[in-house]
């Protein structure tokens, strides 16, 4: 048995690189998903009336405190049950936003708590409208400080689409799994797929890192 | 008491032969002689960042001395004798010099995990190899002594900053060391609470052969109780003497400044 | 908390109306689901231990060891870090078996959830232990104290408490993490779960109550941890000593 088969690589690296796409695909639209329904939930549950964020705060607990995998299943066998048939990559895409959303909408509350109050106050001194207060006050103050956190989030949602393999998604392991059921020759795929994800979770710790200091230096508190 | 020029008689407790510190471009401490006899209470006073801390640091091993050395009852501190030069202390002979310096800090530093009696019984347990019952008993002595007997299965959680420091002080005593030192240690209580930690402090005077010294802004205090006061200024002892003259009649304009402008504060 | 509370009341009235609906039903799958709850929590269990070893031996090996222990270290909390659990355990599923390492799948479960969490947990060591005050290891040293001394007697000890919330979180992520040993034809929860959904057609049921299973225990560890943490933060008050 070989140690390391370098002509397999070589052949199996553009079906990688084929998948590595989908696999951007579907973290870019988990994570627009995520961070735009985080930001929402975070708004509902921190200004909303009682009726809407105790049950929101409900639902986010009950999301993050169970597996994505179930989730997923959720989404692409359970709502068929009730006439909402999605493929697969829809379903997947779906269920990671919705359960990233709910990390997401942790890290604006912390941001937007961190919105000095007197900011608030000035808004209602102008007589600004709540949804100008937030779109042009609150918002581009609460959001810039927690990029970071975010980027560490789009990070971990990456890490987490060998999931969508479970549902047949063709993404980075779902197709080293298939190489490695045709030619019963695991290593090369599963490890090449594990440096891709290893190599792009330096590479994007470094910017995160780098991004904080940027902004860092911008940001000055009174 | 020793003067620098004259023959210095008994080897004395601790002297700082040229000790120099810095950190990088920032000179702190530049060539510093100081003598201090045995059973001698010292006081330093001086203006923030003149040095004074650090002299107990450095003693106490918590900063490197740059230059110069330490001696402390008749050996260097960091320091050991090999072939006739001195090189760098092992281990052993740094522990075994650390044994005999005990420190109060400005901040108490109690462990908040164990009562006032454990806190006194940590060390001597392991590090002196005392039997759990022979603490304890050290302890509740020493507990006694400065006033905290009732208080022996209190969490320092519970107790006010002056006890606080009371126990600190039980805790540094409970390691028998020659040498005591007071980091300010009145600096971080209420006005109301410093006086039962000074009382300590004097009857610690009067009653043990203790060499102290101490960092202190208690003028009143240093002045009753040290025999021999140091005005440190810029890294380098601008003046000492008896506290008559340091507080009576100094002969340094900058102590005078420093003087004028500690009353004027009060 | 007010969610917390309300979370437990729909859990509860969820499952009521589900005994209810499908009571004769409720029979077909429910042992089945059961007895994957069972393997699931022994997972968890094991991974959890695993965890708390290696993030101990990793976080103190980063923060005192000499180079070459610091060094494996880093790259061991890089590595498990930066890959993703389902990479790590397919890794160790498929690939191993080529290397002569055949393990038993519980064992590579255990295995790869224990180093995987344990590298998210050695952060958590890291950063606890470096949280105790500067104050506490000059009090060690005045003391005269040798540095194990000082981390076993008084610096770890308050590291630990302040440790509990951070650990809490990672039980859980650690929970949820083995449904994904179902893909490695482990009979856990979320097998269970395909598998009595493809016999019996229960879909919605099926799938709504493995969640609230999972939800359940994640709830057992977040009660167990917050007792905890009261347990050991007797006698420490939260703010500063001044």
């Amino acid at each position: 048995m070989m140690f390391w088969d370098w002509e397999l690589t070589a052949e199996i690296w553009p079906l990688l690189a084929e998948a590595s796409l989908v696999t951007i695909q579907a973290t870019l639209l988990g994570f627009c998903l995520a961070a735009a329904l985080g930001l929402l939930f975070a708004i509902g549950r921190m200004y909303g009336p009682r009726w809407l964020s105790v049950p929101l705060a409900g639902l986010i607990e009950f999301i993050r405190s169970t597996p994505l995998l179930i989730q997923i299943f959720f989404v692409y066998f359970v709502f068929p049950e009730f006439g909402v048939v999605l493929d697969a990559m829809t379903a997947g895409v779906l269920a990671l936003g919705v359960h990233y959303a709910t990390y997401a909408s942790e890290v604006y509350r912390a941001g937007l708590a961190n919105v000095p109050r007197g900011q608030w106050e000035a808004s209602v001194a102008l007589n600004l409208s709540p949804y100008h207060t937030f779109r042009d006050v609150i918002i581009p103050q609460a959001i810039p400080p927690v990029v970071p956190a975010l980027g560490n989030y789009l990070v971990a949602l990456f890490k987490e689409t060998p999931l969508l393999s479970a549902i047949g998604v063709l993404e980075l392991m779902q197709t080293a799994k298939i190489v490695g059921s045709d030619t019963f020759r695991y290593t090369e795929p599963i490890t090449l797929v594990g440096l891709i994800f290893l190599v792009f979770s330096i590479v994007a710790a470094g910017l995160i890192r780098y991004l904080e200091h940027r902004l860092n230096r911008r940001v000055t508190r009174p | 008491m020793s003067s620098p020029g004259t023959d210095p008689g008994p080897m004395p407790m601790v002297r700082f032969d040229k000790v120099r510190k810095a950190y990088g471009p920032l000179v702190v401490l530049d060539d510093l002689d100081l003598d201090i006899a045995a059973g001698e209470k010292v006081a330093i006073i001086g203006p923030s960042g003149s040095g004074k801390t650090t002299v107990l640091r450095m003693l106490m091993t918590l900063e490197r001395i740059n230059g110069g050395v330490i001696w402390v009852d008749g050996e260097p501190l960091t320091a050991m004798p090999r072939n006739g030069t001195l090189v760098p202390a092992d281990r052993g002979h740094l522990r075994r010099m650390r044994g005999k310096i005990g420190m109060v800090f400005q901040h108490f530093n109690l462990f908040p995990h164990m009562t006032a009696l454990k806190n006194c019984m940590e060390a001597p347990v392991t590090v002196l190899g005392l039997s759990k019952d022979e603490a304890a008993a050290r302890g509740r002595e020493l507990l006694e002594m400065v006033g905290l007997g009732g208080k022996l299965d209190h969490y320092p959680a519970h107790l006010s900053g002056g006890q606080q420091q009371r126990v600190a002080i039980a805790r540094a005593l409970a390691m028998r060391p020659k040498v005591m030192l007071f980091d300010e240690v009145t600096s971080a209580l209420d006005p109301e609470l410093v006086g039962e930690v000074l009382n300590v402090i004097r009857r610690l005077g009067d009653e043990h052969d203790l060499t102290m010294l101490m960092v202190t802004h208690q003028m009143g205090f240093a002045k009753e109780f040290a025999d021999r006061v140091c005005f440190f200024h810029g890294g380098q002892i601008c003046e000492q003497g008896p506290p008559e003259q340091i507080f009576g009649a100094p002969e340094n304009e900058r102590t005078r400044q420093f003087l004028r402008a500690c009353l004027e504060a009060t | 908390m007010p969610s917390r509370s309300l979370v437990v009341c729909v859990i509860v009235a969820f499952t009521a109306g589900l005994v209810v609906a499908s009571f004769a039903g409720f029979r077909e799958f429910l042992p089945g689901l059961l007895e994957g709850a069972l393997v699931t929590i022994q997972i968890t269990l094991g991974g959890c231990v695993l965890a708390l070893v290696c993030a101990f031996v990793a976080g103190l090996a980063k923060m005192y060891g000499p180079w070459p222990v610091r060094w494996l270290a880093v790259g061991y909390i890089e590595v498990f870090r930066g890959t993703s659990a389902l990479v790590q355990l397919f890794w160790l599923f498929f690939v191993l078996p080529h290397f002569g390492v055949t393990l038993e799948p519980m064992t590579v479960a255990i295995l790869t959830l224990g180093l995987n969490v344990g590298a998210y947990g050695a952060e958590v060591v890291r950063g606890a232990v470096s949280s105790v005050a500067r104050g506490q290891w000059e009090a060690t040293v005045a003391l005269n104290m040798t540095r194990v001394q000082a981390l076993r007697r008084i610096i770890l000890p308050q590291a630990l408490v302040a440790m509990i919330p951070p650990w809490g979180n990672l039980f859980i992520e650690l929970l949820k993490a083995t449904a994904l040993v179902s893909l490695i034809t482990i009979s856990d929860l979320a097998f269970k779960a395909q598998q009595m959904n493809a016999t019996t057609y229960r879909t919605v049921e099926i799938f709504s109550i493995v969640l609230v299973f999972y939800l359940a225990i994640a709830m057992v560890i977040t009660i167990g941890m917050q007792a905890l943490e009261r347990f050991a933060a007797r006698g420490l008050s939260r703010g500063r000593a001044e």
